[in-house]
């Protein structure tokens, strides 16, 4: 297994593969896609299962490869997928019924540009299918939006260690900038496997085989009593209303005494600080605001600034979804404007800044 | 025209219900296959000292609550995928003794493209498939085993093999594959192929734990409400037109 | 006198008068009962003849709810 120095230089994609293998994750089970195929390959080089003991296997396609991480979350295991945005589509029967029986993974996705196959080219379009549900039923998908390839290392463990916390699914929505680009990168230290007693203690309703000592242990999202099944899920909403008022994560630069704020995520994160760069040098007091999950999201936060800005711009590779999540946080009190580029174009902060000055009429 | 009550005591018992199979009625309708195939589980089960290790698989269909009747630890899995979750189960927990208990629909349909390729990898499950030809949680629509000219709720005149292709023989199939040691056709209609039926699940679950690949025992069985004939009817229904297409014996044994 | 006597004990609750049993029988041991029926409505199993009963066991093998516990004894 490949041994690094303290800080490397890597792709998004690998970090997340040497993240997993280092935090301990029990199984990984993908299919191929661009734009996030090295996450297998860099696994199945490193061949974890001859050091860690780590499970790596792919699967015959995207729904297999949920199933599986059904399988396996079902034992109390640690376990991950990945995949790019048709393949996720694919895996949204798995994510509902992983949702509904309350089992902890982690699944990746690093979009592209869609609807259909679309394109291999980055992409933010997969943001409602994250956060509002893409797979059927009231349900809610913890998700993190990595802006660099040392959050994409860290969020292997964070998204995981919530997934646990909540027994809920927990997604990594990065886009192909972040899967791609090479950056230097911190790994996690190694930490090993949790062994099957760690395990029963833990997740007292993992399936390991049922001891005379207790009653069988049944993994299911099935309740024909439509009383009983309303029951299973006000307790999902009272989870997911804990969750909202616990976990929610941003970031924000420059936005103390910003007269508009860019609210971006993942890599439009990052293009957008050069657009403020770029802003501040015309004399326009710009920040950012960057949520990290963008289920929970940061309404209260974005919100807070409603009373100082005199307008918010929200700026995605996608057609105007983050945009309504954000109107909704702000509820009018100042405009909320949208701008993004479609189908795998990634905007430039020049792009950005023209779009900032267009929608607020400032002179430029 | 009296019952010698003398004759019952625990050292004259040749026959009860196994231990691991709980109290609770089973939902099934009477004369159902399903109960005397969970009956020869929970026997293997016991016989092989494997409770505490056992994972079951269980799938959509009228087995969905496969889980409520044998004590052992059970994942319901999506339509389809229980040989994914199995495999998942068995990679991460060799030692463990992993089955799926599918449905023709659930395996020869939905479920294919997972049931091939969990038997072609090989994986140390074992899987046992009731084939009924019909699917029978949902009213008793045709499936892919369904005969030819077996009326059903979605080929109400007769399947044709120009419409919908011919009967699927999946258990065929399987044996093909170098990952599958053990593919048996059974059926539990008389208390002879009963007995067959279990040793061919307890050389599965055998099989699994000495990690020689996959096994697979299919039962072909009766769906008396989806047939709408009486249980006993269906059985005679079975032996004279299943039977010719789908004939029991051992597939492969390695 | 036959060899080998048996007896089948029937939990009526279980039972859900499916016949399989009773066609089983070699020695036409058992019925459904003609009115009798149990809290389900179903017309539940008994020995209708239990003096020709060898506890061969083959209702039990076939009874698909686990209704059924049979004895055997060798007479002496």
């Amino acid at each position: 297994m490949t041994e690094f120095q303290d800080i490397v230089l890597m792709k998004g994609n690998e970090a997340i593969a040497y993240a997993a293998i280092r935090i301990g994750v029990d199984g990984y089970f993908g299919y191929p896609i661009t734009p996030q195929s090295e996450i297998m390959e860099t696994l199945m080089n490193e061949a974890p299962w001859t050091t860690t003991g780590m499970v790596v296997l792919q699967a015959e396609s995207e729904i297999a490869a949920i199933n599986m991480v059904y399988g396996g979350a079902a034992c109390g295991k640690a376990v991950m997928t990945s995949s790019s945005s048709p393949g996720i589509s694919l895996k949204q029967e798995g994510i509902s019924y992983l949702a509904g029986a309350e089992l902890p993974c982690l699944i990746v996705n690093v979009m592209r540009g869609g609807p259909g196959l679309g394109t291999i080219q980055p992409s933010q379009s997969d943001y409602f299918q994250a956060v509002k549900g893409g797979g059927h039923g009231d349900y809610r998908l913890i998700t993190l939006a990595p802006a660099s390839v040392q959050e994409m290392a860290d969020f292997v463990d964070l998204g995981l260690q919530l997934a646990f916390k909540y027994n809920n699914p927990a997604m990594i929505l990065a886009d192909g900038v972040i899967g791609q680009m090479m950056e230097k990168v911190k790994l996690p230290a190694y930490r090993r496997r949790r062994t099957e007693a760690e395990i029963r203690e833990q997740c007292p309703w993992a399936t390991l085989g049922k001891p005379a000592t207790r009653k069988p242990n049944i993994i299911t999202s099935l309740e024909l009593d439509s009383v009983i099944m309303e029951q299973n899920n006000l307790r999902f909403q009272a989870k997911y209303a804990e969750i909202t008022k616990t976990e929610v994560r941003y970031e924000t630069i420059d936005a103390e005494d910003a007269d508009y704020i860019l609210v971006a995520f993942g890599a439009m994160a990052r293009i957008c600080q050069k657009a403020k760069d770029l802003a501040r040098e015309q004399g326009i007091k710009v920040g950012i605001f960057r949520p990290i999950t963008l289920w929970p999201f940061p309404s209260t936060a974005i919100d807070s600034f409603s009373a100082q800005v005199k307008g918010f711009l929200t700026v995605e590779m996608n057609a105007g979804q983050m945009v309504e999540d954000v109107r909704l946080a702000v509820n009018g009190k100042v405009p909320v404007e949208y701008y993004g580029r479609l189908g795998g174009v990634v905007p430039t902060p020049q792009e950005v800044y023209n779009a900032l000055v267009a929608k607020f009429n400032l002179p430029n | 025209m009296s019952i010698d009550i003398d004759i019952v005591s625990p050292e004259n018992m040749v026959y009860a219900k196994p231990e691991l199979m709980n109290d609770t009625h089973m939902h099934y309708c009477p004369g159902c296959s399903h109960g005397v195939v969970h009956k020869l589980i929970a026997e293997v089960i016991q016989e092989l000292d494997l409770k505490e290790k056992t994972i079951g698989i269980a799938p959509v269909g009228c087995a969905v609550f496969a889980y409520n009747y044998l004590d052992i630890d059970w994942q319901e899995a999506a339509h389809g995928r229980a040989p994914a979750l199995a495999t998942a189960a068995k990679r991460l927990n060799p030692d463990k003794m992993v089955f799926t208990y599918q449905g023709d629909g659930d395996l020869a349909a939905i479920g294919t493209a997972e049931t091939l390729h969990a038997a072609n990898r090989g994986e140390n499950i074992a899987i046992i498939y009731i084939n009924n030809g019909i699917y029978g949680m949902t009213g008793g629509q045709m499936s892919p085993t369904t005969l030819i000219n077996m009326a059903t709720a979605t080929s109400p005149s007769g399947r044709t093999t120009s419409k919908d292709g011919a009967p699927l023989d999946m258990s065929k199939l399987l044996a093909q594959l170098d990952g599958v040691c053990l593919v048996s056709r059974q059926a539990v209609h008389t208390a002879a192929n009963v007995k067959r039926a279990k040793r061919m699940i307890r050389l599965a679950f055998e099989n699994s734990m000495a990690g020689k690949g996959t096994s697979v025992v299919e039962i072909v069985s009766t769906c008396s409400s989806g047939w709408k004939m009486t249980p006993a009817a269906s059985n005679d229904w079975m032996v004279d037109n299943m039977f010719p297409v789908f004939p029991l014996g051992d597939l492969k044994n390695i | 006198m036959a060899k080998v006597k048996g007896v089948v004990v029937v939990n009526d609750e279980r039972c859900k008068g499916c016949d399989l049993c009773v066609v089983s029988c070699p020695c036409d041991v058992l019925e459904l009962h003609q009115h009798e029926v149990n809290s389900k409505g179903y017309h539940y199993v008994y020995m209708k003849n239990p003096e020709a009963c060898i506890g061969c066991a083959n209702c039990g093998y076939v009874c698909p709810d686990g209704c059924l516990t049979i004895y055997r004894k060798k007479n002496q």
